[in-house]
């Protein structure tokens, strides 16, 4: 399944996911709680090390900073135009250690499990005569979806440079809109067919 | 909610996802700023479904952000996302869908193309900059204005998108009018089904 897991068997790997969200949940408490930079530091090194845990591959994640590191100099740079350039400093460390430790639990995180850790939550929706098998139900479907829908795309897409030439066009996006509708609808049917989602195991 | 509800909500998470796919595209013009596409989703999720499957919908797409699907544009995705300062926008997006709906909702006499561009306007941007920029500046340490400002380098390309969403709604309506669920009267379209 499509998810930024990282196949191991590490000791990450192996508690419980919700032990995880538990722990970084409560560690970001923590983290709002104080502004020092010296605990923000040591905290860095702490997160660095679960992945280093994990070995090269772990620290390979590390890259995934790299989508944050203009806006966090934009930060840095505001703050330090309004004479608060350490603040600004703390604000970075304590951000980039929260995203680190939350990453953390995803990449050694099976979705599945994940999924199966945050059930309990769906609980409430039985209270209101709602199955609380439909969240899972609709986390499949779009898991599903998804793919299907770069695939049409890209299909108008080869279809249209064909005929223009040129690569890719917003004229695309209605066709594509009603095709992939289409599919949904066809898929709304067999789920029917078949029982609706009452009719499914698990 | 009715199986097909479901497949609806379902469908326009995967969209929104889809959309994150799309390359960004930078607007020389406008400094350069990259655009993506995935609010696109967000506006149409809205305007096309009404506000409770619209707000769903979006509410599902993060879910599966949350779970570890790397569904945010650029690959992103994970608990990680809603520890950075764009939390806001993303806890806007379910509420800016709902409004948008909504806003789809009440101005049902008027015509579809101006009233798809109201309410992604109404719930795409009004509402998930009121949502975005607070976020950004609890998250960053900064003021109100000085978060605003880190903002609104991307309200052109929103403005942009509002334009597309109107189009395609309207593109929608007229090629395979059930879908604009927003628009059929409540209920309509899962009698003839279910």
């Amino acid at each position: 399944m499509i998810s930024i897991y990282l196949r191991g068997d590490s000791w990450a790997h192996r508690t419980p996911a919700g032990v995880k969200l538990l722990a970084v949940a409560i560690g970001s408490l923590f983290l709002f709680q104080t502004a020092s930079i010296w605990i923000f530091l040591a905290c860095l090194a702490a997160v660095v090390a679960l992945y280093a845990s994990l070995g090269r591959q772990g620290l390979a994640q590390l890259k995934l900073l790299r989508g944050l590191t203009v806006f966090l100099v934009i930060l840095v740079a505001l703050h330090w135009l309004s004479g608060t350039l350490m603040e600004g400093i703390a604000v970075v460390l304590r951000l980039v250690v929260m995203f680190l430790a939350a990453n953390f639990v995803s990449v050694t995180t099976r979705l599945d499990d994940m999924l199966e850790a945050v059930r309990p939550l769906f609980r409430p929706l039985e209270w209101v005569g709602l199955s609380s098998r439909k969240p899972a139900l609709g986390v499949a479907l779009a898991l599903r979806f998804a793919p299907h829908m770069t695939q049409i795309f890209s299909m108008l897409r080869e279809a249209w440079q064909a005929r223009t030439g040129s690569r890719t066009s917003w004229r695309l996006l209605a066709p594509f809109a009603v095709q992939s509708l289409r599919m949904s609808d066809n898929v709304a049917e067999a789920l029917k067919a078949r029982g609706g989602s009452e009719g499914l195991s698990g | 909610m009715t199986d097909r509800s479901l497949v609806h909500v379902a469908f326009y998470a995967a969209l929104i996802a889809a959309l994150g796919l799309v390359p960004p595209v930078a607007i020389p013009l406008m400094g350069g700023v990259p655009i993506t596409a995935q609010t696109l989703g967000v506006m149409l999720a809205g305007v096309m479904l009404g506000p409770v499957r619209g707000g769903l919908a979006v509410l599902l797409f993060l879910f599966l952000v949350a779970l570890g699907a790397p569904f945010l544009s650029g690959g992103r995705g994970g608990w990680g996302v809603f520890m950075t300062p764009s939390v806001g926008f993303l806890i806007g997006w379910p509420v800016g869908a709902f409004v948008a709906g909504w806003v789809m909702r009440a101005t049902s006499d008027m015509n579809i193309l101006a009233a798809a561009g109201l309410s992604a306007a109404l719930g795409g941007i009004v509402v998930v900059y009121a949502f975005g920029v607070p976020g950004v500046a609890l998250m960053a340490g900064l003021s109100l204005p000085k978060a605003a400002l880190a903002s609104v380098i991307y309200i052109p390309g929103d403005l942009i998108k509002v334009v597309l969403a109107a189009l395609i709604t309207q593109t929608v309506a007229r090629g395979l009018p059930g879908a604009v669920l927003s628009r059929t009267p409540t209920g309509a379209n899962d009698k003839t089904v279910n």
